[in-house]
């Protein structure tokens, strides 16, 4: 029973949340100057200054109703179809791109992390590159992932496109998963490794029973993060390759677009929450297998 | 004794060539010899963008059979989201033919030594422009001076910094700055001038609503500056193909001078209906993977300007010696932000050739085909949003 009202007081606040974003969108565009607030402008310099305040005329801030309509009409006018089915189109391939490197960063994310917890000279060695590695700009490294990839292909090896993606995507998810699992692993108290080791109980052993199971608390959390962090990576990857078909590059095609057609875009910018959203709520379904084992985890 | 078993197996593999040839239907042997070989019936054709009517010509060929009519059973046209660029396309075998900027090609050229040939000048004029508010006052190239001058970069700059430099304009005294695709920066006046296509950019910011009037902003409403009018001014949509392999492979040849048939047949429908080719266009963008193209009406007042630029009197697409070397010219005294100039020397004499579209014309017109003249424009009323 307690469960059930706290469950309707989340979705309460959940919309309530939402509702508060799109008043604030509407109270801005009615109260904000057209032209925004621009500061420190040299007098005939066009560009000069800083902007402290955005524009809201209608190309800037389009009308909250003004989006949602648009999903309604055609997406190129014609005979296309709505763009509401575009977008959905768009974001169910990026979610399986962004899934594969969902998979692929978990994969290589457990891994560094088992070696890690095994070897403190692996962690030693490896954690801080781990580290270094997302520092890299992915709008610098993508190209050179889809490079890579099509001198392979040439070569005669098939390397379709998305898989670049979903590689690009995977970078970005393996960081926290390999970071979550090295914490995960070396959670156990001091004094449930020694009963395993009065057991005679070896690596194998006291990893399956032990450490695995205290890792829960800490996999899912960093499992819903590579899954958001899967999606980022997926949108922008197909924006810095020009990789077709997804949510990202129909973002950018329609921002092109955009002065004769500024609700547009933001058809595409819903779905691509819309897809991080399913992205993160997909992990909480692995959650609910796995609730035995989260009593530690703190609620988030 | 060798000797003679050499001739016995030599008389033996003619023996059997004849044979082989005499219970062949078809004319094709193994490619011998230059005239004997396998016509290229597949081929592949890049774009250097999505399909919109800029390359309606090659769709309607597709759609009215004219591939087929010049004997290829497959064509393939290749759209480019941005990801993929037709020279290295080209280069890298991927595709047989390429529509690119020469500017661009000409950039790859010299950079990586790779041999393109320019077979049809499909766009006999420069469709760029630089657009102002009236009243700015900038109404030519040496107005830019001191000015914030928008430019999409990726290669599309060179004809702004070749016209400055022919009006003794530099990078330190114009500001040359990176715009999206959009023409808010122009309309929020972030930019002095932006650069448009007169097919495409220019249409877009005819079709967004004047706040002040509630109608449509009007072409009086700007000052055009158009680089076809300046020392600045490059060829740009070509056709280009491999020059190692024109040279060496008889059939990629006969395929060029077919596919130059069917395309130049394209292009002629379009002139002659402009409706119906901006209409082919759009069903194609609008059937093809995420292209998302901007309305029909778009489409249509893109294919009228296009034409423009195609049908210039003389002959489809054949290369004009002095428009050549005025776009090597400028290309060679252009100065971009870094100090770098496009190309430093000439390209090879093999970057542009006439030989394979004179024998396409001559064979259309053979066939009763009007593949000279100009376009007669129609009249296109934008509408918001060109759908």
């Amino acid at each position: 029973m307690r469960s059930r009202s706290r469950r309707t007081s989340t979705v309460v606040w959940g919309v309530i949340g939402v509702l508060a974003v799109a008043g604030l969108w509407e109270l801005y565009k009615f109260l904000g100057p057209a032209e925004g607030v621009v500061v420190g402008a040299t007098e005939g310099q066009t560009g000069s200054g800083v902007m402290i305040l955005p524009r809201t005329h209608d190309r800037a801030m389009p009308h909250l109703w003004d989006m949602f309509a648009r999903l309604f009409q055609s997406t190129s006018g014609g005979d296309s179809p709505i763009l509401l089915v575009s977008v959905v189109q768009a974001a169910l391939l990026t979610l399986g791109f962004a899934a594969v490197g969902w998979l692929i960063g978990v994969a290589v994310g457990a891994v560094l992390g088992l070696l890690m917890q095994r070897w403190r000279l692996v962690e030693w060695g490896v954690l801080p590159w781990v580290v270094v590695s997302q520092t890299v700009p992915l709008i610098a490294f993508a190209p050179v992932v889809n490079a890579i990839g099509n001198q392979i292909d040439r070569s005669g090896t098939p390397w379709p496109q998305w898989f670049s993606v979903a590689l690009i995507a995977s970078y970005l998810a393996f960081f926290p998963v390999a970071v979550g699992a090295l914490r995960g692993l070396g959670a156990p108290d001091r004094i449930h490794l020694d009963l395993m080791r009065s057991y005679a109980a070896g690596y194998w052993p006291t990893l399956l029973r032990l450490r695995l199971p205290a890792a829960v608390p800490y996999l899912l959390p960093a499992l819903r993060l590579a899954a958001a962090n899967a999606v980022v990576g997926a949108v922008v990857a197909e924006v810095s390759i020009g990789m077709r078909g997804g949510i990202g590059r129909m973002l950018i095609q329609l921002a092109g677009q955009g002065s004769s057609d500024p609700a547009a875009p933001w058809g595409p910018t819903f779905g691509s929450i819309a897809l991080g959203l399913v992205a993160a709520g997909s992990v909480a379904i692995l959650g609910l297998v796995l609730s035995n084992y989260r009593r530690g985890e703190a609620t988030a | 004794m060798r000797h003679s078993i050499r001739r016995a197996l030599l008389a033996a593999t003619a023996m059997t060539a004849a044979v082989a040839l005499a219970a062949c239907t078809s004319p094709s042997t193994d490619g011998g010899d230059d005239g004997d070989f396998e016509p290229l019936t597949s081929i592949k054709l890049q774009l250097q963008w999505l399909p919109q009517a800029q390359f309606a010509g090659y769709y309607v060929a597709q759609d009215q059979g004219y591939f087929e009519e010049y004997g290829f059973d497959d064509v393939e046209i290749v759209p480019s989201g941005g990801d993929i660029v037709p020279q290295d396309a080209l280069v890298a075998g991927d595709v047989d033919f390429a529509v690119a900027w020469v500017p661009k090609v000409l950039g790859s050229i010299e950079a990586t030594g790779v041999e393109l040939t320019d077979i049809a000048q499909v766009f006999q004029k420069s469709g760029t422009l630089q657009v102002s508010w009236k009243g700015d006052g900038i109404t030519s190239v040496a107005d830019f001076e001191g000015k914030r001058i928008g430019s999409w970069g990726f290669g599309n700059e060179w004809e702004i910094f070749a016209a400055m430099a022919a009006d003794g304009l530099d990078s330190t005294s114009v500001s040359i700055t990176t715009q999206d695709f959009s023409m808010n920066a122009l309309l929020d006046r972030d930019v002095d001038a932006a650069q448009a296509m007169t097919y495409n950019e220019w249409a877009q910011i005819l079709e967004v609503v004047n706040p002040a009037t509630g109608e449509l902003y009007q072409p009086e409403d700007f000052d055009v500056v158009s680089y076809e009018d300046t020392d600045g001014a490059m060829l740009q949509d070509a056709i280009w193909a491999d020059t190692a392999r024109l040279e060496s492979d008889p059939a990629y040849a006969d395929a060029a001078v077919r596919f130059l048939k069917a395309v130049t047949k394209g292009w002629v429908y379009a002139r002659d209906n402009p409706e119906d080719a901006a209409a082919i266009t759009y069903n194609a963008a609008i059937n093809a993977e995420a292209a998302f193209p901007v309305g029909p009406v778009h489409q249509l007042w893109q294919m009228n300007e296009v034409n423009k630029l195609i049908w210039a009197g003389g002959g489809f697409g054949l290369n004009n010696k002095a428009a050549w070397d005025k776009t090597i010219a400028g290309a060679k005294s252009a100065v971009n932000q870094d100090g770098l100039n496009l190309i430093e020397a000439d390209p090879p004499a093999s970057v542009y050739s006439n030989e394979y579209i004179e024998k396409a014309l001559a064979e259309l017109e053979e066939e009763g085909v009007v593949v000279d003249g100009t376009y007669t424009p129609i009249d296109v009323v934008l509408t918001e949003g060109g759908q």
